[in-house]
């Protein structure tokens, strides 16, 4: 592979997945904090108060990483993707510009008035800002989507035989894909499952040590429920996702079950061990028929392996590998999966502890919470990303136009090198500070409450 | 062949114009302020006094070059594929001031640390600085025109970026940047920042009409078969001059009007000087990008037109909100009181 592809892949794969550890949390934490603000509104119990100032300001020092590395991802398209960006600004650019319109405007404006606003809006419209933060993260969620799900699943457009291009034939087509539609509930679900993740690993530091129990208890018996919700969701969703998934890009789920020749029933791998100079696994443990029931619901369907499906794509579209990388996809499929289930049983464990009034008792769960839920809720969002662009390779828009040649034919290795090299560099170093600021607020704890008049002047910059 | 300007590519060429000069506009003060950090906030205090006069807003202001950059992605694909891979290690230097400046802003304070905060104090100075610095040049590279060949590609290389025309273009965008700053900051602050402001604005309202006349000056001399000039530079110089008195009759609202007035002129000026081109070739004029070459298909811009219409007037009426509800002036008490 030509180096300058090779490392634009790379840097893009580095700057996505660190944007992506930042903006899970936001997505789910501004609706809780919100959530909570609006407790505080309609009870007044200044118990709320302190939770929102407490959790607001973890909100902030991780909102400031996602929305500075967002502005990475909207230039490198054009940056280092060039090629890309000509085949598909038609269909793709559009919404990456509806999201700034719509998303970026609502969430930088109303946040600014809601950091600085504490004492200049009345409690309800000071709550309104927040409510139009969480509003604008989803609807950027919402959009980013659009452009990205149509690259797995690219519909609602002709080729333009004119200039090679892909053009809109249909905006309505292309909202309203099936492939988006399980896409964005798997992710706002995912926002939910982090952000409770967190919020539940916190609390518990804080159980552990009999600090604060009234702040903490509340917010870990919420961070729990949201927890279960969201990665329930998340895994119900990703199965509605995976069997889209068989149906428009096989090959990806093929891939992520290293499954080589078609089976009727199939059955899902737990652990393989891949021989690819041989098209087939040299160890595979499996669930008989497990895979046939994930992909449609019933225990005696076919599921297409890599052979055939190899064979396929070399008919409709030439000599090549069509063939995504087998351990990449297999075991990211692996470690999303298994992060999720046990996320939810972490979930589940704090919602049962909650309500049997023993949140704080068994000091397993609150280091379980603490070191196992923050940790399968990273890793399961990173792997899940790499798994779906991943296992989309060698494609970047799916049997459309391949991945290798799309990058700038203007930008030399050495300079993809530099950016590479310096975007790694300053996201390692920026993470340094970021942590530090986290971990020392979330270790101080929220405020007594007689110190809730500061709110105000201790969000300001 | 003469497609007229009633057409949706020159629509949203001129939208893209207007999403320019918004940012240069908005950002154009925060820049300026981020740069006057280290001369008029002398001591903590006073910097945090600067950093909050911005604080709610900066983040809106930013978003309007996200905007910009996500409408010429979808309106002029090939523009935003040509300009954003052939200027790709000013863009790559734009991003980290970008990135350490807004991280700089929300980090800053929560930590009271000195040496904590004044590594974050440079971040904002470099991070303000060097796109306004950068953003500079890259216009002026738009007005001379760049080497695009039959591809429409750009194969200058980074150093023939950095010509003198360009950089002086960008020393002149710093200046009128400092001097909107400067000006910003007599409106939103007082006490000590707002004197020294006011006695910064006397001095860059001077700076920033020399650097901005000579600059407009070397654009009109210039014959590189780039943009025809026109007769707004002249304009936003006469503005800028204009602003001398102002400043010095104390009137530093309306001088704040006439620096963004002469940030509106000259992108102006830019835009339509480069029209019907957006970007123009040095190489043969055949090759560059127009507004017509470069664009989506007509479904796209109507599909992007309807949002633009919808959407544009409620963002401007929530930001004008927000700059309504912070419209007090800012001082050392607003920020003491604060338990850091």
């Amino acid at each position: 592979m030509d180096a300058a592809l090779l490392l634009a892949r790379w840097q893009f794969g580095i700057v996505t997945v660190y944007h992506w550890l930042f903006v899970p949390i936001t997505l789910g934490i501004t609706w809780m904090v919100a959530i909570m603000e609006t407790a505080w509104v309609r009870t007044k119990n200044p118990v709320y108060l302190r939770m929102t100032k407490f959790w607001g300001k973890l909100m902030l020092i991780n909102f400031a990483i996602g929305v500075v590395t967002g502005i990475v991802q909207e230039f490198q398209f054009g940056m280092n993707w060039s090629t890309y960006s000509r085949f598909v600004g038609d269909i793709f650019g559009a919404p990456l510009a509806i999201e700034a319109l719509l998303a970026f405007f609502i969430e930088s404006t109303f946040l600014g008035l809601w950091i600085f606003g504490w004492k200049k809006l009345s409690p309800k419209v000071h709550v309104f800002t927040l409510w139009m933060v969480a509003f604008g993260t989803m609807a950027s969620a919402f959009w980013i989507l659009v452009a990205g799900s149509w690259m797995q699943y690219p519909i609602g457009y002709v080729i333009n035989p004119a200039t090679g291009r892909a053009e809109m034939a249909n905006f309505l087509e292309i909202v309203t894909s099936k492939m988006l539609w399980s896409q964005f509930p798997h992710t706002i679900f995912v926002g939910f499952a982090t952000a409770g993740a967190v919020m539940l690993g916190v609390s518990a530091w804080h159980l552990a040590r009999k600090n604060h129990l009234e702040v903490m208890r509340k917010s870990a018996a919420f961070a729990s429920v949201a927890l279960l919700v969201g990665a329930s969701g998340v895994a119900l969703t990703g199965h509605f996702l995976g069997q889209v998934m068989v149906e428009v890009q096989p090959m990806k789920m093929a891939a992520a079950e290293a499954l080589w020749e078609t089976e009727q029933p199939a059955s899902f791998s737990l652990f393989a061990v891949g021989d690819k100079e041989n098209s087939r696994n040299a160890v595979n443990v499996v669930i008989p028929r497990a895979l046939s029931l994930l992909s449609c619901n019933n225990l005696d369907c076919e599921v297409r392996g890599i052979n055939d499906l190899q064979a396929e794509m070399v008919e409709n579209h030439g000599p090549g590998d069509y063939i995504p990388n087998l351990f990449v996809t297999y075991w990211g499929f692996r470690l999303m999966v298994g992060s999720g289930m046990l996320m939810i049983l972490i979930g589940a464990l704090g919602v049962w502890f909650y309500l049997r009034g023993k949140l704080d008792e068994h000091w397993w769960f609150l280091k379980l919470a603490l070191w196992v839920g923050i940790a399968a809720a990273f890793i399961g969002n990173a792997t899940g990303w790499i798994f779906t662009e991943m296992g989309r390779q060698p494609w970047v828009v799916y049997e459309v136009l391949l991945t290798e040649g799309t990058n700038s034919p203007t930008v030399p290795a050495a300079w993809v090198a530099t950016s590479l090299i310096g975007l790694s560099l300053l996201y390692g170093l920026l993470a340094i500070p970021a942590v530090y600021l986290f971990v020392k607020f979330a270790k101080a704890g929220p405020g007594e409450e007689s110190e809730n008049e500061d709110v105000a002047a201790s969000m300001v910059y | 062949m003469d497609q007229g300007i009633l057409n949706l590519e020159t629509l949203w060429f001129v939208l893209i114009a207007v999403l320019w000069t918004g940012f240069f506009f908005l950002e154009g003060f925060d820049f300026g302020v981020g740069i006057l950090l280290p001369f008029i906030g002398k001591t903590d205090e006073d910097r945090r006094v600067m950093i909050n006069t911005i604080g709610p807003t900066w983040d809106g202001n930013e978003v309007w070059l996200l905007t910009a950059g996500g409408a010429m992605f979808a309106a002029f694909p090939e523009w935003y594929a040509t300009m954003f891979s052939g200027f790709y290690l000013a863009l790559l230097l734009v991003l980290v001031g970008l990135i350490v400046r807004g991280v700089a802003f929300e980090y800053r304070s929560k930590n009271p640390n000195a040496a904590w905060r004044s590594m974050w104090d440079w971040a904002i100075f470099v991070g303000s600085f060097l796109p306004a610095l950068l953003f500079g040049v890259a216009f002026g590279n738009l007005v001379r025109g760049l080497e695009i060949d039959a591809a429409g590609e750009y194969v200058g290389g980074f150093w023939a970026l950095l010509n003198p025309y360009s950089l002086a273009m960008g020393v002149a965008a710093v200046a009128v940047f400092t001097f909107h700053g400067a000006l910003f900051l007599t409106l939103k602050s007082k006490g000590v920042v707002y004197d020294r402001a006011v006695s910064v604005a006397g001095s860059m309202s001077i700076a920033a009409t020399v650097i901005l006349a000579g600059v407009m000056v070397w654009s009109y001399i210039q014959g590189d078969g780039g943009v025809v000039p026109g007769l707004l530079p002249i304009l936003a110089v006469a503005l800028l001059a204009a602003s001398i008195w102002l400043v010095r009759s104390k009137i530093f609202a309306w001088a704040f009007a006439l620096t963004g007035l002469t940030i509106a002129a000259i992108v102006a000026a830019i835009f339509i000087g480069m029209y019907p081109n957006v970007m123009t070739s040095t190489i043969d004029p055949a090759y560059s990008l127009t507004v017509f070459n470069a664009s989506s298909s007509t479904m796209t811009l109507q599909i992007m037109s309807v949002v633009a219409l919808i959407f544009v007037p409620i963002v401007l009426g929530y930001q004008t909100w927000s700059y309504w509800v912070f419209r007090k002036r800012i001082g050392r008490e607003e920020v003491t009181t604060a338990p850091h």
